[in-house]
């Protein structure tokens, strides 16, 4: 038996290393497990967004407010370290139905407390002066940021580790340990973990470890491509998107969406996104969505014609049907916790997720309510899946 | 109208592989179309100079011309009747199986001297991967001083240009591809201060029974030792190159001897003075992107490389794809063209109906013997060449790992202890080596041992060889790509 914790996180990607962070600073003893490498997963197949400017408002916009205050503030010192970067987003209208969408969207974000400014297209060519002619009108969002995803995650994990947490990386959960119907802990390949609590933060793969325990969390795959350009000089200097983003943002739909996502990196390579859609965890290359994705960015910034592309990588976001993460104790599986199903917002939300359930895990009322994000809004155990006695026998 | 055009077999290289892979398949009866990146056939092996302004080119640089000769002879023919296209100049960026075969997406090659038109879409029933390998490289610091190069490089350069990329040279590294480089900068002219070859010749002996059964390799190297002999080349062994040193371009390097662990020998320090051009060559690393992409089952083979695995038709684990040359198992030109000829007749064999049994099993049984000779001889070369294992303690914190990012051995090392940064793919996320124009070409296997603990493992390996996007592509090419719906009801011809 390994040494028994306080939280025994599973997953160390951005999620599970502020879970582990916070949870050390509140105090607690830690044990982290990762099936693979610090940041294998989704966090380093993304773009490392911290947007508030694609949230529509409600409880997600509270948690993505409370977590920009976290990475800007309890986080500051440390901002270098994973390339905190405050570029600001810009969404770029090209039609008129989008534009006013744009503007009602704009005036509700305003209403909560987000800085949402309007810009005409001579203040949106003073700002990106690269963008499309095409532009009727834009939103700009100087609090939108963004970080280097992969260094998020293993700094994190770092900084938890130097406050005395373990981590135990190529470990893989196979089960959970129980006594009296509670989750006391988790078997692997590295032999068993005791814990007061397990903290599920398996992000897009997080259904596979409730269903270990019985609980039914409905996050599935939905796969993204990006593509990255040579490196340029600064030619955009702003996350830039397509106000039809937001839309697809919100949509369930299962099948291919895109809309540019464009923005420079302090590398000079440029990141092309988006696409979305939900076909498993399959990684074979999509013709579609990358011409797609070149389409739409072209045509947001002509120039990018004649850029060349030196790689795309796909990810998998932890999707969950009411578009809202999974963030707290399950009260279907007592000692159990879950922190995944932030889909396309995983690394902005990351750290404000790990500081509430660090809170909340040592017993104490938190910053903000996790009640929107409980786990058991999804009902009850699954139908045919084992009882946590029968998966721990 | 569909710019796609659909063939029996398509080949992916013209060098000694895939010459004799689309004439062989060309000749017994399938439609064959071959894509190379170089203006002209031949491959790195073979390359010569630009054949309508130097028509001349009699091979004196080259060995086997014979070979390459007969091979091309063969290819030129299937071309003049129809059955071989030829596109020079492009290379396949992107490779998709599907149901009936390959779909293959390509696009003007970066080193092509010229405009080369060609097909975007390519779309066979057989694929034959002969993409070659490239000289793997090792750091050390100084090596990104201008006028170092990879060995190879050299040797390219003086084949395609007829000239030579500096005046006085030290070829260093291991293996015996390091003879032929310095052999061809004397031919042309140059001097060479020394060969640093790092193993220990007695290395050899074990091995000598196995490679006395390939004569023409042991002509070839009785050639390089006149050819030393005769430029008074001097021929170091278990001597490596610990520092190249110059201000803003090579002016000595700084050797040491090794012992028989492959650590450097302290107090065997020396200089090499007016030096003002390095090739370093640590073996070949091949060329493994397509297959990665499609799939294939790869292996580490004896010389540390990934490569795909074969089974003695040179069929890959993917079905119609088949992998011959440096991407089957580094084993030089002599090899590539058995396994070009072995993969060509499959190749063709399961696309038509025609064949003859009897014929054909007699060849297949030659055919397999002279591959299995060749291999061993290959084998024998790998084990008695490794990377010596002290090359990182040659390193510095300052030392540059990854020339595209400037990524240092210092970060790497502070990665791997801080971030757990201990594979490839990892370390990529961490430090940002390989992210650059080469996509960690160059530095792939370096970084694979670094990040690992007991050198370069299969997983970091394949992770380096990962490039969905196989060489740079412009987005208006990606805006004109056509779906493979649309593809299957429209090929031409």
């Amino acid at each position: 038996m390994n040494p028994a914790s306080d939280v025994l996180v599973v997953g160390a990607g951005v999620v599970g290393s502020a879970i582990a962070y916070f949870a050390t600073l509140e105090g607690l003893s830690v044990t982290v497990l990762e099936r693979g490498l610090p940041a294998s997963g989704t966090s380093s197949a993304c773009e490392g967004n911290i947007l508030v400017s694609d949230k529509e408002p409600g409880p997600e916009l509270e948690l993505t407010k409370y977590s920009l205050g976290v990475w800007k503030q309890d986080l500051a010192e440390h901002a270098d370290l994973w390339e905190f970067e405050g570029k600001g987003g810009i969404i770029v209208a090209s039609r008129e139905s989008s534009l006013a969408s744009l503007n009602r969207l704009t005036a509700a974000q305003r209403s909560y407390g987000v800085d949402a400014r309007e810009l005409s297209t001579h203040q949106l060519r003073d700002l990106e002066p690269n963008i499309s002619p095409g532009a009727l009108g834009a939103a700009y969002y100087p609090e939108d940021s963004q970080v280097q995803p992969m260094l998020a995650a293993a700094q994190l994990l770092r900084m938890a580790r130097a406050n005395g947490a373990r981590f135990f990386p190529n470990t893989k959960v196979a089960g959970f340990l129980n006594d009296g119907g509670k989750v006391t802990g988790v078997r692997t390949s590295a032999g068993n973990f005791a814990a007061g609590a397990v903290a599920n933060a398996t992000g897009t793969w997080a259904a596979d470890l409730a269903a270990l325990a019985g609980a039914n969390v409905p996050v599935k795959p939905r796969r993204g491509f990006v593509m990255v350009t040579e490196p340029l000089p600064p030619m955009i200097h702003h996350k830039v998107y397509a106000a039809e983003y937001v839309d697809n943002v919100g949509s369930s739909d299962a099948g291919l969406q895109s809309s540019p996502v464009v923005e420079g990196t302090p590398a000079g390579s440029i990141l092309i996104g988006s696409s979305r859609e939900r076909v498993g965890f399959d990684g074979t290359v999509s013709v579609p969505a990358l011409r797609a994705m070149a389409e739409n960015a072209t045509e947001l910034f002509p120039f990018l014609n004649k850029v060349k592309i030196l790689r795309h990588y796909h990810g998998f976001r932890p999707y969950c049907p009411d578009h809202l993460p999974v963030i707290g104790h399950d009260e279907r599986a007592p000692g159990l916790w879950h922190a995944s199903g932030h889909e396309g917002a995983g690394i902005g939300l990351s750290v404000g997720t790990g500081k509430l359930m660090a809170q909340a895990l040592a017993g104490k009322e938190p910053d903000l309510s996790l009640a929107p994000f409980a786990p058991h809004r999804f009902g009850g155990f699954q139908s045919g899946s084992t009882t946590i006695q029968e998966a721990c026998a | 109208m569909s710019s796609s055009q659909h063939y029996d077999v398509a080949i992916i290289g013209a060098g000694p592989a895939g010459l004799a892979a689309a004439a062989t398949a060309a000749e017994r009866g399938a439609r064959v179309v071959c894509i190379d990146a170089n203006d002209q056939p031949g491959g790195q092996f073979w390359r010569h100079r630009p054949e309508d302004t130097h028509p001349e080119d009699d091979g004196s640089l080259h060995h086997d011309w014979k070979t390459y000769l007969r091979l091309r002879a063969g290819f030129d023919a299937a071309a003049a009747v129809g059955s071989l296209c030829f596109y020079p100049g492009r290379q396949v960026w992107m490779a998709q199986r599907e149901d009936n075969g390959f779909t293959l997406r390509t696009t003007a090659s970066a080193q092509a001297g010229r405009a080369a038109p060609g097909p975007q879409t390519v779309r066979a029933t057989q694929l034959v991967v002969c993409a070659g390998g490239y000289d793997r490289q090792l750091p050390v610091p100084g090596w990104d001083l201008p006028g170092v190069m990879a060995a190879g490089g050299i040797q390219a350069f003086i084949k395609a240009n007829g000239m030579l990329p500096g005046k006085r040279f030290v070829v260093a590294g291991t293996g015996p591809f390091l003879l032929p480089v310095a052999a061809n900068i004397a031919e042309a002219g140059g001097a060479v201060a020394a060969v640093c070859e790092s193993a220990d010749l007695t290395g050899w002996f074990p091995h000598l029974a196995t490679a006395a059964r390939v004569p023409a390799k042991a002509l070839e190297g009785t050639e390089y030792a006149k050819s030393f002999l005769k430029h008074r080349i001097p021929y170091r062994t278990r001597t490596v190159v610990t520092e190249v040193l110059g201000s803003d371009r090579v002016q000595a390097v700084r050797t040491a001897k090794v012992d028989s662990h492959g650590r450097t020998v302290q107090g065997s320090e020396r200089l090499i003075e007016d030096v003002d051009a390095v090739g370093f060559g640590w073996g070949f690393t091949a060329q493994m992107e397509l297959p990665v992409a499609l799939g294939a089952e790869t292996r580490v083979d004896d010389d540390g490389s990934l490569v795909g695995v074969v089974d003695s038709q040179q069929h890959s684990s993917v079905p119609g794809l088949y992998l011959a040359g440096e991407v089957s198992g580094v084993g030089g030109a002599a090899l590539a063209v058995v396994e070009g000829v072995i993969a060509g007749r499959a190749a063709a064999a399961s696309t038509a109906a025609q064949s003859s049994a009897a014929e054909s099993s007699a060849a297949d049984v030659r055919l397999a013997r002279k591959a299995g000779t060749y291999r061993a001889f290959a084998r024998a070369m790998h084990l008695a060449h490794p990377v010596p294992a002290g090359w990182q303690d040659w390193l510095r914190p300052e030392t540059t790992v990854c020339r595209c990012e400037e990524v240092t051995a210092g970060d790497i090392a502070a990665a791997k202890e801080h971030l757990c940064a201990t594979d490839a793919r990892t370390m990529k996320s961490m430090t940002r080596t390989g992210m650059g124009w080469c996509q960690g070409k160059v530095c792939g296997f370096a970084v694979s041992c670094l990040a690992g603990t007991e050198g370069a493992s299969a997983e970091s390996l394949r992770s380096v060889a990962k490039r969905p996007v196989s060489v740079p592509v412009t987005l208006s090419e990606l805006l004109t790509l056509e779906d493979e719906q649309v593809l299957e009801t429209t090929t031409d011809h």
